[in-house]
């Protein structure tokens, strides 16, 4: 076993371990925090697919885990005040099930990471990353006027939606739902990094011009990499809003898409569980520094700088070493 | 005679006042290595590009296997049995030999899309990579980051990489640019053998490489064609001798 496979399966056992303990010692905020660290990581995990795996510098998943968090919002509002969603020309009523809610912010971040992707993806660099941003501003601003579903002020769900044979109530179960859906996201993007199509993204990624050369279209890649990393983000924006029983523009604000990014760079870019260790330092300094300081985002900023300059690989990087890509 | 596999008839192409190609006209036969020599800035890579469909000529036309392709994209030419080399390595640096090889033959074989299986373990893209690096002898390196490569392996694995397409014709733009003498020796013979498998337009400098391998020369000066012949005509061609070879050549 690698270092990072062995580094990779402490950080799974830690993230389990951790609110387990807090359950046996009664102490439910602890297991909000790794829920969180958990859903969050999530997130990541799908823009890492986009940024580690392709080089697609989005700056605008905010988007897609808002699309996923009002999805959510919506469909437990209508739910909650039994108005269907639309009678005509069929049917559409408002559900408090998990897995439905799930399916739906699946597809809708699918759709928005698709139409934003294939006009996003005819430009690169610094153009990509301004195209990016302005359709999560846009976004961010429509979620605002949207009168019907609280604007500015977001929606509150008054009780966490269900899931068949659980109480998502209990923090501790709903944290194992979270854990289960993070680790088969990993699951996926680790098979999805080693595959034909993994292979062609990363060479796409360093060297567009052969790929086309030996008959592989980059443009069309990078679609299907964003489709699906949109898909995984949108997925963790529906358990963050179930997580808080609340949506709101917040989540699709620019800095929302900053932060997934810096859980990336915190952890490592393109590995696999850098969004994990990500996150989790993320939220630990949040609520170590948060505690002395309104302004912690400065620490967190000296941090990342000192990452940048020292050390590419993240805390993933330091700990275990230069990527191996093989096998 | 048989038809050409590639012909270019008559293109030109601009940038800005510079003309890079001027009513350029060659083919390359079945079986044969077609060199093409000029001095440096003549617009060899040019018209390479406008082959291998990253550039679109001006005007004229480009035909590969009795088709009419200058209006495709590279990635239709590539999947045609165009195979290319490129003057500067184009390589996914970060993977290994073995990654780089395989990624030909999956793009070759319209098996991008496959989002499970560990490409790694694919038996037939296996196959097909690992005999390319086999043939131009890059075996034993594999498993080695293409960074860690010397140059010479790298322009090595740019062949092998092209070999995987299974092309139907090959263009190689200075393959043994930065080779040493030993290098360009090995790649010299290397070349001889692959002209059975599929004939190879032929970008080079090393004129002992070119003479040794050309079936027939084109010279291009200034974007122009000013002789095409075989190694002995254009040998004794004053124009050539005047305006590349230099007098004594
Ligand atoms: N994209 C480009 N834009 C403008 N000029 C170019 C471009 N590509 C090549 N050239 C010019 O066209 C001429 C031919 O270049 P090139 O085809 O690279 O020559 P060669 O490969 O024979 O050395 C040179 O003068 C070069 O500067
Ligand atoms: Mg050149």
């Amino acid at each position: 076993m690698t270092r990072e496979a062995t580094f990779n399966g402490f950080v799974s056992l830690a993230l389990l371990l951790f609110p387990l303990w807090a359950w046996w010692a009664d102490e439910p905020f602890m297991i909000t925090l790794a829920t969180k660290v958990a859903i969050l990581g999530l997130a990541g995990v799908g823009l890492n697919i986009a940024l580690g795996l392709g080089g697609l510098v989005s700056l605008g998943h905010a988007a897609f885990f808002g699309i996923g968090g009002y999805a959510m919002g919506i469909l437990a509002s209508h739910a909650q005040s039994y108005a269907p969603l639309m009678e005509w020309p069929f049917l559409i009523e408002g559900t408090k099930s998990m897995p439905i809610i799930w399916i739906v912010a699946l597809i809708a971040s699918a759709v928005a990471a698709l139409l934003i992707g294939a006009l996003s993806l005819r430009t690169s660099g610094v153009y990509f990353i301004m195209i990016t941003l302005a359709f999560g501003q846009m976004l961010y601003y429509f979620a605002i006027s949207w009168s019907a579903y609280g604007g500015e002020d977001g929606l509150s769900i008054y009780v966490r939606n269900g899931f068949p044979g659980m109480n998502t109530l209990d923090p501790i179960q709903f944290f194992i739902i979270a854990y289960v859906l993070l680790m088969i996201a990993i699951l996926f993007a680790s098979r999805l990094a080693r595959s034909a199509f993994g292979l062609a993204l990363n060479a796409a990624r360093q060297t567009p011009v052969r790929a086309e050369t030996v008959g592989i279209v980059p443009y069309r890649l990078q679609l299907v990499a964003f489709t699906l990393s949109g898909a995984i983000t949108g997925l963790a924006g529906a358990l963050f809003a179930d997580l808080n029983r609340f949506v709101s523009p917040t989540m699709l604000s620019w800095q929302t898409s900053g932060e997934i990014m810096v859980f990336l760079i915190l952890g490592g870019t393109a590995r696999l569980f850098g969004p994990v260790v990500g996150a989790a330092v993320f939220i630990i300094l949040e609520e170590i520094l948060g505690d002395f300081s309104d302004y912690w985002h400065i620490h967190l900023g000296v941090l990342l700088l000192l990452i940048v300059l020292f050390a590419r690989g993240g805390i993933i990087g330091l700990v275990a070493g230069e990527e191996k890509r093989h096998a | 005679m048989h038809d050409p596999v590639l012909s270019v008839r008559n293109v030109s192409k601009s940038f800005g006042a510079l003309k890079a190609s001027k009513d350029v006209t060659l083919d390359l036969l079945p079986g044969e290595i077609h060199a093409l020599i000029g001095p440096n800035g003549a617009g060899k890579s040019t018209l390479i590009q406008q082959i291998a469909g990253g550039l679109k000529p001006d005007s004229g036309s480009i035909h590969f296997l009795g088709r009419n392709v200058t209006g495709l994209s590279t990635v239709e030419r590539a999947r045609l049995g165009l195979g290319r080399t490129f003057q500067i390595s184009a390589l996914a640096m970060e993977d290994t030999v073995l990654q780089n090889a395989m990624l030909g033959a999956l793009g070759a074989h319209g098996r991008t899309y496959r989002f499970w299986q560990p490409v790694l373990r694919n038996r037939d893209l296996r196959e097909i990579a690992e005999q390319a690096l086999e043939r131009v002898g890059l075996t034993d390196r594999a498993d080695m980051r293409t960074s860690d490569l010397s140059h010479g392996q790298r322009r090595q694995l740019e062949v092998a990489v092209a070999m995987t397409l299974h092309p139907r014709a090959f263009i190689m733009d200075e393959p043994m640019a930065g080779l040493g003498a030993s290098g360009s020796k090995s790649l010299t013979e290397f070349l001889d053998q692959l002209r059975h498998e599929a004939p190879i337009l032929l970008v080079e400098h090393d004129m002992d490489a070119v003479f040794a391998l050309a079936d027939r020369i084109s010279v291009l000066v200034y974007g122009e064609v000013i002789a095409t012949g075989t190694v002995d005509e254009i040998r004794a061609n004053p124009e050539v001798r005047r305006a590349y070879l230099g007098d004594d050549a």
